[in-house]
């Protein structure tokens, strides 16, 4: 276990530094110079080189890199080109935000897509079935942008129970949960329409196991059977496809930040991307490859703990 | 299987009902709460050219000596009144007495005199060091009076001084202007949650505090055109003085609740052509280009016909503008001759288009119309970034289209081959040192209408509109500009109708 655990960790870092790398060879080579975006076009160039020599950008790119790189190794990513704040304050003031829509995002999505996709299983060739089928299949069709406006347009429009976007901050509880509601809604709803398929198969596949019917003949009811004996051995196919939705979540509250403007890290990624905040672009594509390469470990830890055969085969 | 739903449902009920019910906030009386599609980074109108920051904290939080109005007009601000020697070269201005910043500090001469040898400082990050360039030196005279001296006459110091590029501010606060600035205007800065919102407060110590009445002014950034809208109809935002999406204004102009605002502004949008490069070092083949475009289409299809066509680079509602719109009349089949003429018929044209919905949309509109003149056109999406490095700096293009939308900047087509346009002619040169230079109104005109005529008949870039600023409003909003003659707009004058 230790083993497997410390080769885990050493590609745990490869990965970042892998990532440190071309992202910030990626960023270097991409057009744009932050003096001019920052000066805009009527800025004499007298003034650009002055900027770009208070940023330091005036300085070779592998002695930039390898400052970056010591800095935050000493946790200082530095200070934003365009906010002119430390970089990790313009995280961690947005970092709130994001982790409770992803978290809230994943606990909607795992439990309607179990509720969905054994509801189908159970069903199996019946109207239920067929309904949640196609209705999982529309989740998979609609882009989570649309069904945002649909939901804007629905509830806070027409209905105005719920705040059309925006983010008052935690400070105010009731006002936060409010708002997160439709972003939570937009993004669990297509993200639980592929699991619940997904849950739905793997459900079926164990159904037609000989143990299940050695269950039911034991006289278990079969909600009983469905719960404790058909999901727990399903769980494997299901945590994999979490882990990866894990990064598509990531991705998509960008996305989503934007249509309902959600002060979040996606719309700081955006913006840092526009104005050329290389080190605000770095510092955050870090912190989300370290989310997904952590998620990814985290689902190789469950496989263990679900799948105690694997114990044995992993080391 | 009866549970398994009951809990489905059950759940969503529970949490859909807990949050449904929370109090939704009112605006009050004396508050307005005003959409922005772009946020700036930081807010220091000295060092940042984001027009936002200007939209935000020039002439609210800090002020210049002198303002603009909606009309175009140069007035007060915190210099009372000024005087100009004969030779035009030497202004002196009377300043405001009584005035202190929102620290607390006292304004005087001294920081007129800081602000702007900050300004033209060898190290200074001003993002229009250029309008400070004729200013050869600043004296105080008492602590109530300047003394300017300029090296050559500049017709437009007046208006330029207005901007947030001179804003006056303080040596003991000048370090907090990024993140939280301290100046002396109606408007002191509150608050910024960065990506959601910007509050600003009366100063209750303004010297025209009497005359404001919006207590709270918050500024919330929404980028999508459609999260803005819906934040409108919701009643979350009370105005939207940029709208970014001429397609939705029908809903607020059939909507009772709203007033809708088609406004003028100082962008040009030009079709602008490499005139380095071949073949548009042509003059014959700009003509050629000038007389496939349509207008009227573009107008109709970018800007749902919410725009007013020019002829050349002047806006409409200037004193000195000349109509030139026929001058290049829209004929497909004439523009083919040309260019065939010219031995560049079919030939393969690239539009480099920055991401604005008016370029990208023009861009469509504007590549079919030079396909049917027999051109082989084709449109390039690139981003801003790349924009201002490809294009801008390193003048890599064919076409591109931009809206200018500083005042006064005719004068572009005196900034050399350095300049993207990638023109260069010493009789406009000239022309355009003398209308700078010329302080008697009515000459300076004549001089503006010879500058238009000359960029028309040669043909410098495409002319296509004058951007719109499309405005919505809660119908009970009063005091707000519908024109933008400049970058700022001071939210003192806003009251809410009885």
């Amino acid at each position: 276990m230790s083993y497997f655990i410390a080769r885990r960790l050493a590609g745990f870092l490869l990965t970042l530094w892998a990532v440190s790398v071309v992202v910030f060879a990626v960023m270097n080579v991409l057009p744009g110079d932050p003096a001019l975006t920052i000066l805009g076009i009527d800025s004499t160039e007298e003034a650009r080189a002055a900027l770009r020599a208070r940023l330091g950008l005036d300085q070779p790119v592998v002695l930039r890199y390898l400052d970056w790189v010591a800095g935050a190794l000493r946790g200082d990513f530095g200070t934003s080109f365009s906010f002119g704040v430390p970089v990790s304050g313009l995280i961690g003031e947005r970092l709130p935000l994001t982790f409770s829509l992803a978290l809230s995002g994943m606990v909607v999505t795992v439990i309607l897509a179990l509720v969905l996709g054994i509801t189908a299983a159970a069903r199996h060739g019946r109207p239920g079935d067929w309904g949640i089928m196609l209705l999982s299949q529309m989740g998979i069709a609609i882009p989570a942008f649309w069904l945002s406006m649909l939901l804007v347009l629905l509830f806070a429009v027409r209905l105005r129970w719920l705040p059309p976007g925006g983010f008052p901050g935690w400070g105010d509880p009731i006002a936060a949960l409010r708002s997160l509601v439709l972003p939570t809604a937009a993004l669990a709803l297509v993200q639980s329409a592929v699991l619940a398929r997904v849950t739905r198969s793997a459900a079926l596949e164990v159904m037609r196991l000989d143990f299940v019917r050695t269950a039911r003949a034991s006289g278990f009811g079969s909600r009983h059977v469905l719960w404790r004996h058909v999901l727990p051995n399903a769980l494997v196919p299901i945590v994999t496809i979490v882990g990866l939705q894990f990064a598509g979540l990531v991705t998509g509250t960008i996305v989503i930040e934007n249509v309902f403007y959600l002060p979040g890290l996606g719309r700081l990624l955006f913006q840092s991307i526009a104005n050329r905040d290389l080190i605000t672009v770095q510092a955050l594509v870090m912190l989300f490859a370290t989310l997904v390469v952590t998620a990814n470990f985290l689902v190789d830890i469950a496989y263990v703990i679900i799948d105690p055969r694997l114990r044995g085969a992993r080391g | 299987m009866s549970f398994t739903r009951f809990t489905g449902t059950g759940l969503a009920g529970a949490f859909a009902l807990a949050v449904a019910f929370g109090a939704t906030a009112a605006s009050a009386e004396t508050s307005v709460s005003i959409g922005f599609q772009q946020e700036p980074t930081t807010l220091d109108p000295t060092s940042d050219a984001t027009a936002a920051i200007d939209g935000i904290i020039t002439h609210n939080v800090l002020e210049s000596l002198t303002v603009v109005n909606e009309a175009g007009e140069v007035l007060p601000a915190l210099a009372e009144s000024w005087t100009i020697s004969e030779d035009g070269l030497t202004y002196r201005f009377n300043l405001a007495q009584d005035v202190t910043f929102h620290d607390g500090t006292t304004f005087d001469a001294e920081d007129v005199k800081f602000s702007f040898d900050r300004a033209l400082a060898e190290d200074s990050e001003n993002p229009t060091k250029g309008i400070f360039n004729p200013v050869e030196s600043v004296t105080v005279i008492d602590p109530h009076t300047v003394e300017m001296v300029l090296r050559n006459k500049d017709a437009f110091f007046l208006f330029n001084i207005a901007r947030g590029d001179a804003s006056i501010v303080a040596p003991e606060s000048v370090d907090q202007l990024k993140t939280a600035p301290i100046g002396t205007g109606a408007y002191r800065f509150d608050s910024w949650t960065r990506g959601d919102r910007l509050t600003l407060v009366k100063n209750p110590d303004f010297r025209d505090a009497d005359n404001v009445e919006m207590d709270r002014v918050v500024i919330r950034f929404i980028s999508d055109p459609a999260a803005a809208s819906a934040a409108l109809l919701s009643g979350e935002l009370d105005a939207f003085p940029g709208f970014p999406a001429p397609e939705m204004l029908p809903q607020f102009e059939a909507d009772p609740r709203f007033t809708v605002t088609v406004g003028s502004t100082e962008g040009e949008v030009i079709l602008a052509m490499n005139n380095a490069k071949a073949p548009f070092d042509n003059v014959e083949v700009r003509r050629a280009v000038s007389h496939a475009i349509d207008r009227a289409a573009i107008i109709d299809g970018a800007m749902y016909g919410r725009a007013t066509p020019i002829g050349s680079f002047y806006p409409p509602h200037g004193a000195a503008y000349v109509d030139l719109l026929d001058a290049y009349p829209h004929d497909p089949d004439k523009a083919r001759a040309m260019f065939e003429q010219a031995g560049i018929a079919s030939s393969t044209m690239t539009i480099r288009v920055p991401p604005f919905p008016y370029a990208t949309r023009s861009g469509e509109i504007i590549q079919a119309q030079l396909t049917a003149a027999g051109i082989d056109a084709k449109v390039e999406n690139v981003e801003w970034g790349f924009w201002l490095d490809e294009i801008y700096k390193k003048q890599n293009y064919d076409m591109t289209i931009i809206a200018h939308t500083s005042p006064n900047d005719m004068g572009n087509f005196a900034r050399g081959k350095s300049y993207f346009y990638g023109f260069e002619d010493p009789e406009f040169t000239e022309l355009w040192n003398a209308i700078s230079t010329e302080t008697d109104p009515d000459t300076r005109n004549d001089l503006l209408r010879q500058g238009q005529r000359y960029l028309t008949e040669n043909a410098i870039h495409g002319f296509l509109f004058q951007l719109p600023r499309l405005g919505v409003y809660d119908a009970r909003l009063r005091g707000y500009w519908t024109a933008s003659p400049v970058l700022y707009e001071p939210r003192a004058s806003m009251s809410w109708a009885e």
